[in-house]
């Protein structure tokens, strides 16, 4: 059984709809460490060190977040900065990531189909997220699509999220068991339509 | 009075009270019916202790806990309140009296009773107990909750009709109207008797809004307590009296004058110099009920009394339970609203003895009556038990699901104690985040500045639990406390800590002795604050940029160095009494911090920031 490491960052949770559902549903489950990053980090002033240790006990790694301006809150980018240090994470002797499993749950306003040369973003969603495919794999890690939750916005009740949520349960349970095919999840646009039953 | 009788009457309710209230509070039964059980067993018709005349001197005396109950009531009900209640109180209320009466009527009738005295016998019937239920009610927390407050509504209402009732008595006598004139307000012409009763509650409507609040300021000024606690035991007694006089009920206009003074910073003072008043008269009248149940009727006609007391409570349940379903009333509250006030009530004895003497109804059918009422409110807190029991359960599963935003909590959520220079800011802000709290401050001079400034202050010692207790200490989840005297916030948290072991307690401490000292008292390190600390990092912070360091890196250094001065107190809370361990960690530490910060200044970053090192990110 894999160990998930789900780092969970909202700055007005009493704002968010989807993401504190989603957050409230992998906390229960089990094999799953739950860190809230803006709860635990008001300041910005990151434990370097307590994260460091975190991320190595763990196998695989899920930013949770809403997709703000084509990328992640900023205290994601903080932490990114500062807790993937150079001969920790990359660089001589910063092999502490190698092998680990990394990918991203996000939430955007956006339908589907905006994403794309087509669409008014111009840009996939994978392209967008193309920062921390990079940084995962400069870490050693192995990247896989994102999670993607569209029409955040139109998504108004309990009823409508309450799939989405269920679907994230299962892929934190598939990662954590080991059943999700990785090879095709590193691939994919998205990971949705991977995930076991 | 004679000394001795009045010691021996005095020694045998309270001994009563004091043996039988406790036993009834173990076997879950509540106090209500601990009262009920010793005032029957010391009364005429067991031991025969107490009773007769006498008894019924003591009922009256102690009718006065009932007052003083409805003006605690008012208190906490500001007008804005029970102007948004105007809908139950007499849509509900209304519906009660109108169709318990006629059901009760029709009953009587059909037993062969004639129109007069069945329409008294359904008025009389349609009452309940004010003081049993709201006594119940707030012991058992449901005072708040839908069914509890509309329960009230009708209680409201119930107590407004008894005076048109009483109007309507001697108009129903056998013998004709026998006007029968009672002081000197019916020798008043007609047309002056309900302007005299108006100009008596708008009397006491403008005392309580402006004199009242002047004369207790004065009061405080004084700083002897004993002087508000007269004050306040006068103001209802005064409005008891002047009630009385215009013939309305007393306990109504200290309901009025309760509802005016709500909004009064002396409000919790009130509550905490009458609550004992208030507890030891309610019980005394629990008591007094108890003694005068008459089981000689009982015993003469058990089958008779028993079913009128079982058809009583039925038919009240079931005309409740009617109008809840029709108002659409759902789930828990409207078993709660059909079996709190199914019982008969207090007045009903008023108005039988009045019946009797006005030969509407005959002994014989009064006696029975009162027995009827007596029982019916001595069941009461039987039928709360299986409300508690049998009913809410079966709701609560759906009832907790439902509950996820909104709270029924009338209490605030917190309480501040002390709003000097420091307690201020803590409560502003707190307010200005939709956080409701309750302020206690013990300056009146600062009280009425901060009044006038627009804040909500109570006036009042926070040291004193009885002022928390009113204050609603038991419904918070904070106290925080901003008193500048170390000794009463130490005596405080302790005595906090011992009654309210679970509630959560937050301090101010004037430096890292009083931090340890609060700590020692069993408060979390984290929720005592050293009060110079932010304040001095703010202006060492603004120093070093006027100086020319970076904003953002200074805020971060400020911030590593006051989480590291938090991390060194908690090294020192355990060797807090030895002297030398401890100055020898403060020094060790010391030299730590420089270290940290001069590798910081000399290797442009420290461990924590070593990921914004420029020269290392374009490696990637």
């Amino acid at each position: 059984m894999a160990s998930v490491l789900v780092l969970y960052a909202h700055p007005a949770p009493h704002k968010s709809r989807i993401n504190r559902r989603l957050a409230a549903a992998a906390r229960e489950v089990e094999g799953v460490t739950f860190r809230d990053l803006y709860e635990l980090y008001p300041d910005f002033l990151i434990d370097v060190e307590e994260e460091q240790r975190l991320l190595a006990e763990h196998d695989v790694i899920v930013l949770q977040h809403p997709f703000y301006w084509y990328s992640a809150p900023a205290l994601v980018k903080e932490y990114l900065d500062l807790v993937l240090t150079y001969g920790w994470a990359y660089g001589e002797g910063g092999t502490a990531l190698k092998g680990k499993i990394m990918l991203q749950a996000i939430s955007a306003g956006g339908p589907e189909e905006v994403y794309g040369p087509q669409g008014r973003n111009r840009f996939t969603i994978r392209q967008l997220l193309a920062p921390f495919d990079q940084t995962a794999h400069l870490c050693g890690m192995r990247y896989l699509a994102p999670h993607v939750i569209h029409g955040a916005n139109q998504l108004a009740d309990a009823a409508g999220i309450q799939p989405h949520v269920q679907r994230f349960t299962r892929l934190l349970t598939a990662l954590r068991d080991g059943t999700l095919p990785l090879e095709q999840a590193a691939s994919a646009e998205k990971v949705n339509e991977l995930i076991p039953n | 009075m004679h000394d001795s009788h009045f010691f021996l009457s005095a020694f045998i309710y309270l001994a009563a009270a004091v043996l039988l209230v406790p036993v009834a509070h173990r076997l879950g039964l509540g106090s209500v019916l601990g009262y009920l059980i010793g005032g029957a067993l010391i009364g005429p018709f067991v031991l025969g202790w107490v009773g007769g005349s006498q008894g019924e001197e003591a009922m009256h005396f102690a009718e006065f806990g009932v007052v003083i109950m409805l003006f605690m009531i008012g208190l906490e009900l500001e007008p804005a309140r029970l102007w948004r209640m105007r809908g139950p109180i007499f849509g509900i209320g209304g519906m009660q009296v109108v169709f318990t009466s006629l059901a009760v009527m029709g009953i009587a009738m059909a037993c062969g009773l004639e129109f007069k005295p069945a329409i008294a016998t359904g008025m009389i019937l349609a009452l309940s107990s004010t003081a049993i239920v709201i006594q119940t009610l707030q012991e058992k927390a449901l005072m708040r909750t839908d069914g509890g407050s509309d329960s009230f509504a009708v209680l409201l209402f119930q107590d407004i009709s008894v005076i048109p009732m009483l109007a309507v008595f001697p108009l129903l006598a056998a013998s004709g109207p026998t006007t029968e004139h009672h002081g000197w307000l019916q020798e008043l012409p007609h047309w002056a008797q309900p302007l005299v009763t108006l100009s008596a509650v708008v009397a006491i409507v403008i005392a309580g809004q402006f004199m009242v609040p002047r004369g207790f300021a004065i009061l405080a000024k004084t700083g002897l307590r004993e002087l508000l606690t007269a004050a306040a035991l006068l103001l209802i007694v005064g409005v008891a009296l002047l009630m009385t006089q215009v013939g309305l009920s007393p306990a109504l206009g200290a309901f009025v004058a309760g509802v005016v003074l709500a909004g009064s910073h002396y409000r919790h003072e009130l509550e905490s110099n009458l609550e004992p008043f208030k507890g030891l008269l309610l019980g005394l009248f629990f008591l007094a009920v108890g003694a005068s149940l008459d089981f000689s009727v009982i015993t003469s006609r058990p089958i008779v009394v028993g079913v009128l007391v079982l058809a009583l409570i039925v038919l009240k349940a079931a005309v409740l339970f009617g109008i809840a379903t029709l108002l659409r009333i759902r789930g828990s509250h409207r078993w709660l609203l059909a079996l709190a006030i199914a019982q008969g009530g207090e007045f009903a004895f008023a108005l039988l003895s009045m019946a009797m003497q006005q030969q509407i109804l005959d002994a014989e059918t009064s006696k029975l009556l009162v027995a009827v009422v007596a029982l019916s409110m001595a069941v009461t807190p039987l039928l709360f038990i299986i409300y508690e029991r049998v009913i809410a359960p079966r709701y609560t599963a759906v009832a907790k699901e439902e509950r996820v935003a909104d709270t029924i909590d009338e209490h605030a959520p917190v309480i501040l104690a002390g709003f000097g220079r420091f307690g201020n800011f803590v409560g502003r802000f707190m307010m200005t985040q939709g956080v409701k709290v309750t302020v206690l401050e013990s300056d009146p001079d600062h009280v009425d500045m901060l009044r006038a400034f627009g804040f909500k202050v109570f006036y009042g010692d926070a040291t004193r639990m009885s002022l928390l207790h009113a204050a609603g200490i038991e419904h918070a989840r904070l106290l925080i406390i901003t008193l500048a005297d170390e000794a009463k916030v130490a005596q405080l948290v302790a005595e906090v800590r011992e009654k309210f072991p679970k509630l959560r307690i937050m301090a101010r401490a004037h430096g890292y002795d009083q931090r340890f000292e609060l700590m020692k008292l069993g408060l979390a390190a984290e929720d005592t604050v050293h009060e110079q600390m932010g304040s001095a990092q703010e202006l060492a912070v603004r120093a070093l940029r006027a100086l020319g360091k970076p904003a953002y890196a200074t805020e971060r250094a400020a911030r590593r160095w006051r989480r590291y001065d938090e991390e060194t107190v908690h090294l020192l809370i355990p060797v807090q009494d030895d002297f030398d361990t401890y100055a020898s960690i403060v020094r060790d530490r010391r030299t730590q911090l420089t270290q940290l910060f001069e590798k910081d200044r000399t290797e442009l970053s420290t461990d924590a920031d070593k990921g914004w090192e420029i020269a290392r990110a374009e490696e990637k």
